[in-house]
């Protein structure tokens, strides 16, 4: 182990390095793109021995990956934005085949209009690829998530394709104190990659054959099943991950809730502002409380249901939004509980969510006029 | 030629009787051997090949979509190169899936320098689907997106060159062939597995049900075609063009055309401005 100052995208680097994917098919996307550029340096310097594919396209770059993964290789690709939504064919047959690729999206807003900042669109408009979704809240849980994904994808009761996402800028080009794990301290946590069904010349299988309605049904159930499945596995990996590196991660991360009137639900970087507003707004004696959700698919039901069906108030902040219905995060917290939650959708396009704006959603909570309310709006330029 | 007996693409496949696109893949495969991974893009051979639970492959194959072969390709070559592993690898796709939507991926493979075999099975419009026109629609023909009418005399642009476009990509190994040449095909096929580097082929096969005419004459249909200059064999190697193979005594374009339903609705002189197109690139390459 050792302690390094990184960006998030170089401490996604340091962590494909210790993984030791062989295959790497990557295209350039701002914020991404220093992921793509620090690995190519480590491949350029040997302290990386993989193949580097140079592709054409994201659409290449995630078909490549699912190819070499199909031909039975660890890989990893790195997008965010258009090019993730480029991919969107591709995800979804990448999870149909069952390949444990290990993909980092750089958050970022989808055109139109076009804009290079932060929200959380891109990856949440991929929910139903059947990809598992991990939101990173700072450089240390990107790192950390890098090797879990990998861990949980590569299961055999889950082999499902793993996304890490971590917030454009906020996280990706800000550097912050995170410890580097050993390369044997990640070989003991993550051994090197058995496939388990691949392009084999002694054992010739077809691979992503033509279903028609006798099956296809079956194996879109078995994806269900494998998302469900994943949720234990990903509880064994971070325990697992504890005992090794010393960091306890679970699927959500409870902040001073146990007392909390209102709790405020959030993913990703946004974690950080919110647990500081929560401490002044504690001094000044509000009992508030931050529940984030680290992994967003599984969707943790329970753990949710648990700590929100306590008869606090919930105010659930969305960088996304489904038109006409509000935040996807919210939805979906709607749905699975009977919480009385309130929605907000705050830091579209990159825009700051500043402690300010947290502090009034909490008091939009407590007297609440409106279901999902939009923060930060300059409403005199709509 | 010693053509193995061995069949790496199994019968009871549910292509069309007289379908030209397994021929030309059992005839490949037959020159690339048992340490071989296939890489299809969606199409006709796709779907007639795997129906789950079934398949006609004996060898590996992986399909992922119908834009990325040539991507999915590369992706396969790089991760056998990385476990030590010398299989070849080799692409299927289908006019459609080469001269239009997978283009970009092909021009990205070809440029890169992947070992890999691209093999293009062209039956000249998208018949997977019903016959709609492609890139590789040839002037003249009559297409469902494409169709002859009191306006209209059918597809009315020239066939899209791919040969020539991926040879101008400096790949090493480029040539065109005909299933019904398949001794020719198939010792491309070994060039192209010889090449230290990306090879492309072209292969032109008749389809019985988007050209319009009896199953029993694919071959002699894939013969007349090169009989008449309408597909020309060559290979460029490193550069160097090189035509492999020049009829006797070249057939009249009528004979190919009038044989299909394709072209059943061509008037002489359109039949005639299709022939003058043929002259003039005969004449070119002494034909």
């Amino acid at each position: 182990m050792v302690k390094k100052v990184f960006t998030s995208n170089r401490a996604v680097a340091e962590a494909v390095k210790l993984a030791k994917p062989q295959v790497i098919p990557v295209y350039p996307i701002t914020p991404q793109t220093t992921i793509s550029e620090y690995l190519a340096q480590f491949v350029a310097d040997g302290d990386l021995k993989s193949e580097y594919i140079r592709v054409e396209s994201e659409h290449s770059a995630i078909s490549a990956a699912l190819g070499a993964s199909g031909a039975g290789v660890r890989v990893f690709t790195a997008t965010s934005s258009q090019g993730l939504a480029l991919m969107h064919e591709i995800l979804f047959a990448a999870a149909g085949m069952r390949s444990p690729i290990v993909l980092v999206d750089a958050n970022r807003a989808l055109s139109a209009p076009l804009s290079i900042w932060n929200d959380q669109q891109d990856t949440i408009s991929e929910r139903d690829s059947g990809w598992l979704q991990i939101y990173a809240e700072n450089a240390q849980e990107a790192l950390d998530a890098v090797l879990i994904a990998y861990r949980v994808a590569e299961d055999r009761d889950v082999l499902l394709p793993c996304m890490v996402c971590i917030d454009g800028y906020f996280l990706t080009h800000t550097v912050e104190p995170l410890e580097v794990p050993s390369p044997e301290e990640v070989d003991q946590y993550l051994p090197p990659y058995k496939p388990y069904a691949f392009l084999d010349t002694e054992n010739p299988m077809s691979i992503g054959t033509f279903t028609d309605p006798d099956y296809y049904m079956e194996a879109r159930y078995a994806i269900e099943g494998a998302m469900e499945k994943s949720k234990e596995v990903m509880v064994q990996a971070n325990q697992e991950f504890a005992k090794i590196f010393g960091r306890k991660y679970d699927l959500v991360e409870k902040y001073k809730c146990d007392d909390a009137e209102i709790i405020i639900v959030a993913m990703g970087s946004v974690c950080g502002t919110i647990k500081d507003v929560i401490d002044s707004l504690r001094d000044e004696g509000e009992k508030i409380g931050l529940l984030k959700i680290r992994v967003f698919r599984p969707f943790p039901r329970e753990e949710i249901k648990q700590v929100l069906e306590n008869g606090s108030k919930v105010a659930v902040i969305d960088k996304n939004i489904s038109f006409g219905m509000g935040g996807v995060l919210y939805n979906n917290i709607k749905a699975k509980t009977n919480a009385e939650a309130y929605g907000f959708i705050a830091g579209l396009g990159g825009r700051d969510i500043t402690t300010e704006y947290v502090r009034e959603i909490v008091e939009k909570t407590k007297n609440p006029t409106r279901e999902i309310e939009w923060i930060g709006l300059k409403t005199e330029e709509v | 030629m010693n053509i193995s007996e061995k069949e790496f693409l199994a019968p009871g496949h549910r292509a069309c009787a007289g379908c030209g696109a397994t021929v030309g893949v059992r005839l490949a495969l037959k020159a690339l051997g048992k340490n071989t991974v296939a890489v299809s893009a969606t199409g006709c051979l796709e779907v007639i090949t795997t129906p789950y639970p079934e398949t006609a492959w004996n060898i590996p194959w992986i399909h992922v979509a119908f834009e990325n072969a040539a991507a999915v390709a590369s992706g396969v070559e790089r991760a056998l190169k990385s476990q030590g592993k010398d299989a070849q690898v080799v692409a299927f796709a289908g006019d459609g899936g080469t001269a239009d939507i997978g283009l970009q991926a092909l021009s990205g493979a070809m440029e890169r320098g992947h070992n890999l075999i691209y093999i293009c099975y062209d039956n000249e419009a998208y018949m997977n689907t019903g016959v709609q026109r492609s890139g590789a629609t040839p002037y003249g023909a009559s297409t469902t997106t494409s169709p002859h009418g009191k306006e209209s005399f059918g597809e009315d642009k020239p066939k899209k060159n791919i040969p020539m476009i991926m040879a101008a990509h400096g790949v090493p190994y480029v040539a065109t062939a005909s299933i019904s040449f398949p001794e020719d095909f198939m010792k491309k096929v070994q060039k192209a597995k010889e090449t230290d580097g990306p090879a492309y082929i072209h292969l032109h096969q008749p389809c019985t049900t988007g050209w319009g005419y009896d199953p029993s004459k694919t071959i002699e249909l894939g013969r007349l075609a090169v009989e008449t200059g309408s597909w020309i064999l060559y290979e460029i190697e490193d550069g160097d063009f090189r035509v492999t193979y020049r009829p006797m005594e070249r057939k009249m374009v009528d004979e190919y055309l009038l044989a299909q339903k394709r072209f059943k609705h061509l008037t002489q002189e359109e039949r005639n401005r299709i022939q003058k197109n043929v002259d003039a690139l005969c004449t070119e390459l002494k034909i």
